[in-house]
């Protein structure tokens, strides 16, 4: 629009030139983005769908509370329930080692540290994140496991180094956002640093604390390479509570029913999968609906 | 009187609320003696010499970056967990230097209270225990407890409207309720001085108003010092006013000096509004 001299110019609210081609571009980028976003969800919807049709002869409530019988031909004709359980031990290891020291690591970096150390120490659990799983596995095999033998404890430890990272950093981002003025208004009380943490702090974070705990959670419940070189050769097919031992566990149980030559051990493997699928998505639905919560609290 | 049928115009607080709090023997007074504030390499404060009259009102006021804030946080000793502060000089409590090495900070800041401009009672606590943070973290229990978060609560005029309430969040309350609450807070724990860091600016001109009130009476019982930018609350709530300028106290006098025949050009100038 050419600038015109000063009363008589009209003002012209309708579109310049070049507009419609804007608008189609506009119109392009929301259809891409949109595209995009449904493929990321029909990738989930497929994996899911899939297991489900593929676990359907398998699945049943004997399924998941019978331990495993070998028939004469080599196929499990029982379930998979001391796999369960046995997943269930090692995770709860593994977290209840990991999670008090990653929320005290977290205390320490935000409270006490100073910004070098804790930008230090942020690094370092990054890294310790990106190690690949079954290096990790490989390194507690070695100082666990040569020379004894594979435990449910050498498992949980190789869980619990994987879970620790993700609940630190996770806690430090929940801690860091609670906001300053609630240690200021403790410390103008009088109150000693470790009291305004225990009582103030913590309690305020509580609620994201809890989340980061339940990811770090569901995402150790799948891994299977640490297992693998630590608690996967099972002595017995009962049920088997004792860590000491090597804990039958669902990751290791798929593998092994996916590797076997009857049929009814591949459907079998679907079914531990969608077990293993379920319990994931539980925990991850629960930790978003704390952190709806969590988030809620803070606001006010 | 209900909550929700508040006259425009706040009734007068209850005089007799103050007078249940344990009455001091004699007033606390705090003097600055060549005080100078760090934040890093920068001279936050530079050598102000100062004392805080007992059981007045003494309000500091001054432009943005005056360093009023800085100062009363020295007074405490908050002014130390910024990383990179220091202070220099002497913060005298009737006569003891805060700054001392051998005194304990979290004593000095049970004895010096103070109260944010931002009102921030702790989310996850009722408004009991809110009150009673600082008591029951320090190891009072019990019914002495009750009795002195009853007594906080009826001296800043609150326990009317929550007494029936107490287990609620703190939080639940209006802005000017919440900073009563912790003003409660802050003398529960039996300070005897107040620092209060602009505490009306986040609220409303009634609840500032019965704040104000509220400091009228305080004063019987501790010596209070209030930062603020308001110069009219000035005016109305303190008995002396300091004006201070680019780290320094520029002057320092009876209130209604300061605002009708300053000494001193540059508080002239700020108090009729030329800058600032």
């Amino acid at each position: 629009m050419e600038g015109s001299a000063i009363a008589a110019a009209p003002r012209v609210l309708a579109a310049g030139p070049g507009a419609r081609r804007r608008r189609a571009v506009n119109r392009l980028m929301e259809a891409v983005s949109t595209l995009a976003a449904g493929l990321a969800v029909a990738v989930l919807g497929l994996v899911v769908v899939s297991v489900v049709v593929k676990a359907a002869p398998a699945i049943s409530f004997r399924f998941i509370t019978t331990n495993p019988q070998i028939s004469p031909f080599g196929a499990n004709t029982g379930g998979i329930a001391n796999s369960i359980v046995g997943s269930l031990i090692l995770v709860a290891l593994a977290t209840a080692m990991s999670v008090p020291v990653a929320v005290l690591i977290a205390i320490y970096t935000t409270e006490f540290a100073g910004g070098r150390i804790g930008a230090l120490i942020r690094f370092a659990l990054d890294l310790l994140n990106g190690v690949p799983t079954i290096v990790t596995g490989l390194f507690v095999f070695g100082i666990l496991v040569l020379g004894a033998r594979q435990s449910g404890w050498a498992g949980a430890i190789a869980l619990a180094i994987i879970e620790l990272p993700i609940v630190a950093r996770s806690a430090q981002e929940v801690l860091a956002l609670v906001p300053s003025s609630l240690r200021e208004a403790g410390l103008a009380l009088g109150l000693r640093r470790w009291r305004i943490v225990l009582r103030i702090v913590l309690p305020t974070a509580l609620g994201g604390l809890i989340t980061g705990s339940v990811l770090g959670v569901a995402r150790v419940a799948g891994e299977t390479a640490p297992l693998l070189f630590t608690t996967s050769t099972f002595s017995n097919l009962g049920l088997t509570t004792s860590p000491s031992q090597a804990l039958p566990n669902i990751p290791i149980t798929i593998f092994g029913l996916s590797e076997s030559a009857a049929p009814s051990d591949h459907a079998q493997a679907w079914a531990a999968s969608l077990v293993l699928i379920l319990f994931v998505l539980l925990l991850s639905v629960v930790a978003r609906a704390l952190h709806e919560r969590s988030r809620r609290r803070i606001r006010e | 009187m209900s909550s929700t049928e508040r006259p425009l115009r706040p009734e007068p607080s209850r005089p007799a609320a103050i007078r249940e709090l344990p009455r001091p023997a004699v007033g606390h007074s705090v003097e600055l003696r060549d005080l100078n504030a760090y934040y890093g390499q920068r001279h936050a404060i530079k050598g102000i010499d100062i004392t805080f009259a007992p059981n007045e009102v003494t309000a500091i006021i001054g432009p943005s970056g005056s360093g009023k804030s800085t100062v009363v946080r020295c007074i405490n000793r908050m002014h130390e967990e910024v990383p990179g502060a220091r202070v220099e000089g002497s913060v005298l409590l009737d006569g003891e230097d805060v700054y001392d090495p051998r005194v304990d900070v979290t004593q000095v800041r049970r004895l010096i209270g103070m109260v944010f401009q931002k009102p921030n009672p702790f989310p996850t606590m009722s408004i009991f225990d809110n009150v009673a943070s600082g008591l029951k973290l320090a190891g009072t229990r019990g019914a002495e407890l009750r009795e002195r978060v009853d007594r906080s609560l009826r001296a800043v005029g609150l326990w009317d409207e929550v007494s029936d309430r107490l287990g609620a969040p703190g939080v639940s309350l209006s802005g000017g309720q919440q900073q009563r609450l912790c003003i409660a807070r802050t003398i529960a724990v039996e300070p005897e001085v107040i620092l209060m860091d602009e505490p009306c600016s986040a609220l409303d001109p009634v609840a500032t108003l019965r704040i104000e009130e509220l400091m009228a009476e305080l004063k019987q019982r501790y010596t209070i010092v209030i930062v603020t930018h308001n110069m009219q609350q000035a005016a109305r709530v303190a008995d002396t006013t300091a004006f201070m300028l680019d780290g320094q106290l520029v002057e320092h006098g009876e209130t209604t000096k300061i605002f009708t025949t300053p000494d001193d050009e540059r508080t002239e100038r700020y108090v009729t509004g030329k800058f600032g």
